[in-house]
């Protein structure tokens, strides 16, 4: 059992903590979540090796990044990062009182070469560093949830609603970010 | 009539979930006739794929490791959870 994990964590460590590090963008979350995974391998005796040993651990990684996240939620209640009232204020640096743009989108000078890809990508992830990390994280697990909406609501314990909301919000600070910190080439 | 700020929610909720008929034709016809939003749409679209992007890049670098310390720290926390069993 321990020489398993030990070729597990070998083979595989890497690879799984790269795959938690790109959805959470911080090492402790990522550590935690690939130590879960390892646990939960462990007492679960399911690999039959009829898939590859990353794939199955990969799956379970997965469950283990949603719990982490679930987690996340129960500590901090949603109504603290988002106002859901009518009064809600917090878009009014966007949009005038009649609901118009008032900085009008651009669209960003996506860059064409290797050099400038690298570039553009860190800014992306300075910019990700910069929201409120659930909204950091629910934004970039949803590629983790099974596609639809409703699983995510369901798996953690929020309304759609919410979901919904706290995803425009994290795609309203990306751009905002990218348009300040990325002028292209 | 939808303001740019609803049309700004519709589009972010269309990554979301399938907008209903008439949702669609209203978004439609705002973003035929309104150039900061169609930019807008199409800035999410860059979004989306400059995110997938980050995440290839990231499982591609192989500076990113899991710490040897984490490792040492995954045996350790595996070793006490057999003992309390």
């Amino acid at each position: 059992m321990a020489d398993n994990v030990n070729n597990w964590l070998n083979d595989h460590g890497d690879y799984l903590y790269r795959f938690a590090f790109a959805r959470l963008r911080d090492t402790h979350l990522a550590e935690d979540a690939v130590q879960e995974t390892m646990l939960a391998a462990i007492k679960s005796n399911g690999f039959k090796g009829d898939s590859s040993a990353r794939t199955w651990l990969t799956g379970i990684l997965k469950h283990k990044m949603i719990d982490l996240q679930r987690k996340q939620f129960r500590e901090q209640p949603i109504s603290d990062l988002i106002d859901l009232d009518a009064s809600d204020t917090s878009m009014d640096d966007l949009f005038n009182q009649s609901g118009r743009w008032l900085d009008k989108p651009q669209t960003f000078n996506m860059p064409d070469n290797a050099l400038e890809q690298k570039q553009f990508l860190s800014v992306l992830d300075g910019c990700l560093n910069k929201l409120p990390k659930k909204l950091r994280v629910i934004f970039l697990l949803r590629d983790v949830h099974e596609s639809d909406n409703e699983n995510i609501c369901k798996e953690l314990d929020i309304s759609a609603t919410n979901a919904w909301v706290m995803l425009y919000r994290a795609r309203m600070g990306l751009r905002k970010c990218l348009e300040l910190n990325w002028t292209g080439a | 009539m939808l303001t740019c700020k609803q049309i700004s929610q519709l589009v972010s909720q269309s990554l979301d979930r399938p907008l209903s008929w008439s949702e669609r034709v209203q978004l439609k016809l705002h973003v035929l006739m309104c150039n900061a939003c169609r930019h807008f749409k199409h800035q999410l679209n860059q979004l989306d794929i400059a995110i997938q992007q980050l995440k290839n890049e990231t499982m591609l670098d192989q500076t990113i490791q899991l710490p040897i310390d984490a490792k040492t720290k995954i045996l350790q926390a595996i070793e006490l959870d057999k003992k309390s069993i």
